[in-house]
């Protein structure tokens, strides 16, 4: 068994507004000198920290746990997830 | 006749909904923990507001996997009358009782203040005293009360009859000023308003008599004559 720290990141999908990312956008970076940004997305980043065999099991067990507990609500969020090795 | 009031940690308006049902409509109501369950034969369900598990994750997600929601699940199958208000909707959406979700107010602000409600459905156990339109002056508190479905889930709601409150002018930013829905089968509803806070002359501003009806809606529903 060897543990694994494994971020979970949750968005909005794509058409479900961010009002705080368009915020942070439009009224601190580009009020800024920083114009070539045209996009900033608010997420909420959860760090699971598990033992499993391997990497992908350890992947697959986070995945199982945020369909199972509904850790992101699939109307409305997509999540990503993403392993590493400690 | 009993009537149960769910209490989850961080719930803040189980007192209200207990002081309304007992004190001003004369209701046998129980307090019931969330670790415990409900009795077959009770005769309605009340989800209060409030902050359950300090709205970690997201609003009503945590509370949505307590024990007693099980039982709220069974009790809503036979259908018993369950009315879920403002973290009581949020938690009643997240267990998949009610469709839709509800996100953070547009303006991202906690929001309290007076609203107008429009009675869109007046078939279910907890409107069926109002006419079709009517008004209810009602006061909102939440920041997580957008409430969201997407254009699918939208119209299928509006062809089953299952819009049950709408804001009279735009508020949150919800779908469609959507303030409460229930289920196909009518007997869950979820509101973001507070009637509980509203059905009494002393505390309302305007007019306590609309939100009285949603209680008195239940008592018809339940045969208790007030």
């Amino acid at each position: 068994m060897a543990t694994y720290d494994v971020h979970v990141i949750i968005e909005n999908k794509p058409g479900i507004s961010d009002p705080e990312g368009e915020t942070i956008l439009n009224d601190l970076v580009l009020k800024g000198t920083h114009s070539t940004v045209s996009k900033i997305k608010t997420a909420k980043m959860l760090k699971f920290t598990i033992k499993e065999k391997d990497k992908k099991t350890a992947q697959n067990k986070i995945c199982e746990i945020c369909d199972e507990l509904r850790i992101y609500n699939p109307m409305v969020s997509k999540v990503s997830i993403s392993v590493i090795e400690n | 006749m009993k009537i149960g009031v769910v209490v989850f940690p961080g719930s803040n308006c189980d007192r209200d909904m207990y002081h309304v049902l007992t004190d001003v409509f004369h209701l046998d109501a129980q307090y019931y923990w969330h670790e415990k369950g409900l009795p077959k034969n009770i005769d309605a369900v009340i989800l209060p507001g409030g902050f359950s598990y300090g709205d970690r994750l997201r609003a009503g997600v945590i509370a949505a996997h307590s024990p007693i929601i099980k039982d709220v699940r069974k009790l809503a199958e036979r259908g018993i009358p369950i009315l879920g208000v403002c973290n009581g909707f949020q938690i009643l959406v997240e267990a998949g009782l009610l469709p839709g979700v509800l996100l953070k107010n547009t303006s991202l602000n906690f929001m309290c203040e007076w609203t107008e409600l429009v009675v869109e459905n007046n078939q279910t156990p907890f409107t069926n005293q109002f006419k079709i339109g009517q008004k209810i002056p009602i006061p909102i508190a939440n920041g997580e009360g957008r409430y969201y479905v997407d254009e699918s889930t939208l119209e299928k709601l509006k062809k089953n009859n299952q819009i049950v409150f709408r804001y009279a002018k735009t508020v949150n930013g919800s779908s469609y000023n959507i303030a409460g829905v229930c289920n196909e089968d009518y007997n869950v509803v979820g509101m973001m308003p507070h009637p509980e806070r509203a059905a009494e002359s002393q505390i309302n501003p305007v007019d306590n008599k609309p939100s009285s009806l949603i209680f008195k809606s239940l008592l018809n529903t339940i045969g208790v004559k007030n």
